[in-house]
């Protein structure tokens, strides 16, 4: 390792260091995102359903028993139904000794399918007991991932490959420019170091601190008030982490190359990165999203990154889950680093 | 004694516009070459030629006796240049900024220190570039562009923009580089200043050298008169004109103006007259030069 690629990685490094806005922007801001989203859809998955109660009986006891309702007990019926009629509450249930009658709001679809297979289950249960014969079939539920599908399962690896994409393009975009601006660039030219030297220092940096933030937001993930569970086969993020920061450094030298200022820069880093992270599922699933948009959304690294990472570090799939995603950002890294190089320019 | 830089009718235009015209020039090991100038004669482009940094349109450049463009990496180590903005790491410490400059020529970091008590900043080694004065930021750039030990050093405008004790500080280090045998071409728009410290001065405008030659030879070129300025009220107008060798005087409310290409034997016979004190003498400057070539004044 030659001196000069030692000391303009360790240059470029006390320069992120120590910039504190970009510190905050680049490393705590996706990670606060991690934080907030974590905490606030941390129950988002055994959200109860709120059912009105008039009277009482073994349906009821049974109802409260599955866990997956809510059970507000009314005295006057009226009251119950009107509720259920404004929308605050998807159904009402009425027991009058044997009778068990569901009002419910048909209006909400979802949730009144719901309630209405809840209840009638509850309900062929609590029948079948008062038959005392034993069951002709019995039903066993597991669920096919290693946890619960709590959404920091998928949070985590959507949070962290934004912020590997934020760090890795304002990085390299704004290294760049800055150093053209102030002519460091020219002066490195007039030292025995070669471009190659100049850019794998960059690089170097920007997969470390890509590693770091890695490290940072899984342990974040992994402690009890996010829940994270990690599948065995995590350490396989590891090359999609790497070549995910290539493919984003690409985009930055890419930026770099055509503004001039560091305002242009972080502007342009911006439209690109902002909307690639809403289209690659980072903080929404983008199944439900129209067709023509999930074919755009094929197209980004960071949807790749994102699919790879989700596959690895929670779904627990093996080596071949990492083929489509290693294939498309290697690819993606070649086309665009090929224009930016092209692009490139020692000074203004 | 080989020559450092040589420069033979070099042209660089720009659009319509000839930044350089037709230069030659040639600054010999050991000098303090200086390239004076207004504003957009021409003279950082001669230097970024000169340098390596850009390609002139025709004619021949030697550095150390090879051809600087295209880029020659054996070249570089040689050389030392000093860009005209600031160019610095971000963040970075002077010593660190020194550390890593050095580190891109291979060089220890002891010379790194060395090269900061040269320039003077031995107690601002850990403070971070961006917190230095205008003057100290100067001095730090300059020792970055020694920090190689290299034979040539180009300074451009190294003094532009700071105040003139700084200036003062910066020409005793310019000084001491050239005590350590180095070859210094350097920009400045500072007429005064480039008279003080260069051996030879080339003055351009407008894309051309119009003299070039050491600032004494220049001013005694232009054959221009000595002034002798007298207190008000010392000496009437009439009796000036009287005494030998006084070409012409006038008279207004700074003094009286005395014209001369004689100084020493009017001199003497001012002293004799008794009329010596707050008497100034100016001689002819790079300036009058400056105006006797362009017939402008000089306008930095």
């Amino acid at each position: 390792m030659s001196t000069a690629f030692k000391s303009l990685s360790t240059a470029m490094l006390k320069g992120f260091v120590r910039d504190k806005m970009s510190l905050f922007f680049m490393f705590f801001f996706p990670l606060m995102f991690l934080v907030v989203f974590g905490l606030l859809f941390r129950d988002a998955g055994q959200d109860k359903i709120k059912i009105a109660v008039i009277g009482d009986g073994p349906v009821v006891a049974a109802l409260e028993k599955t866990g997956a309702v809510e059970v507000q007990r009314f005295d006057d019926e009226q009251a119950a139904v009107a509720k259920v009629k404004d929308g605050d509450l998807p159904a009402a249930l009425v027991l009058r000794g044997n009778s068990v009658q569901l009002r419910f709001a048909a209006s909400d679809q979802v949730a009144a399918g719901t309630v209405n297979g809840l209840v009638s289950g509850v309900v062929d249960q609590v029948n079948l007991a008062a038959t005392g014969q034993p069951p002709a079939f019995t039903l066993q539920q597991q669920p096919v991932e290693d946890a619960s599908l709590k959404p920091i399962q998928y949070l985590t690896p959507g949070i962290l490959s934004w912020g590997i994409s934020i760090s890795a393009v304002f990085g390299a975009a704004l290294t760049m420019v800055s150093w053209r601006k102030k002519q460091v660039l020219r002066r490195i030219r007039l030292a025995p170091v070669s471009a190659i030297t100049v850019l794998t220092s960059r690089l170097t940096v920007s997969v470390g601190i890509a590693v770091v933030q890695a490290i940072t937001f899984v342990l974040v993930a992994l402690t009890p008030p996010f829940g994270l569970k990690l599948a065995g086969s995590w350490y396989l993020a590891l090359p999609l982490l790497v070549l995910g920061t290539l493919a984003f450094f690409a985009i930055g030298m890419l930026v770099g190359a055509f503004c001039k200022t560091e305002e242009a820069a972080s502007g342009a880093a911006n439209i690109l990165v902002l909307p690639m992270s809403f289209l690659s599922g980072t903080f929404f699933p983008i199944e439900n999203a129209p067709g023509w948009l999930q074919a755009v959304s094929k197209a980004l690294p960071l949807r790749h990154m994102n699919d790879g990472m989700l596959d690895v570090l929670v779904r627990g799939k093996g080596i071949e889950a990492l083929l489509v995603p290693c294939s498309v950002l290697i690819a993606f890294t070649a086309v665009v680093g090929l224009l930016a190089a092209k692009l490139f320019r020692w000074e203004d | 004694m080989t020559d450092a830089v040589a420069v033979t009718d070099i042209h660089k235009s720009y659009g319509d516009l000839n930044a350089v015209d037709g230069v030659s020039f040639a600054v010999a090991e050991g000098e303090f070459f200086g390239i004076l100038g207004p504003n957009g004669a021409g003279k950082t482009t001669t230097l970024e030629i000169v340098e390596g940094l850009r390609e002139p349109d025709s004619g021949t450049v030697s550095l150390l006796g090879v051809n600087p463009w295209p880029r020659n990496p054996a070249l570089l180590p040689r050389v030392g240049v000093q860009l005209q903005a600031s160019s610095f790491f971000e963040r970075l410490t002077a010593r660190e900024q020194l550390e890593t400059f050095g580190s891109l020529y291979g060089v220890s970091k002891s010379t790194a220190a060395e090269m900061l008590e040269l320039v003077g900043l031995t107690d601002k080694a850990d403070v971070q570039e961006n917190k230095l004065s205008g003057g100290q930021r100067q001095r730090l750039s300059i020792a970055c562009a020694l920090v190689h030990d290299p034979d040539v050093v180009f300074l451009d405008e190294p003094t532009a923009a700071l105040d003139p004790q700084a200036r003062r500080n910066l020409w005793d280090v310019l000084r001491a580089i050239q005590d350590r045998g180095k070859t210094i071409v350097y920009t400045t728009h500072y007429l005064d200043e480039a008279e003080i410290l260069c051996d030879r001065v080339a003055i351009m405008d407008r894309g051309k050298i119009l003299a070039l030659d050491s600032p004494a030879a220049l001013v005694r070129g232009l054959d221009a008169p000595t002034r002798i300025t007298l207190q008000p009220g010392t000496l009437l107008a009439d009796d000036a004109r009287g005494i030998e060798g006084v070409d012409s005087a006038t008279d207004d409310e700074d003094g009286l103006t005395i014209s001369t290409r004689e100084p020493a034997p009017v001199l003497s016979a001012l002293a004799e007259r008794g009329t010596l004190d707050g008497l100034q003498v100016r001689t002819a400057t790079l300036e009058d030069v400056f105006l006797g070539l362009t017939g402008r004044e000089y306008r930095a």
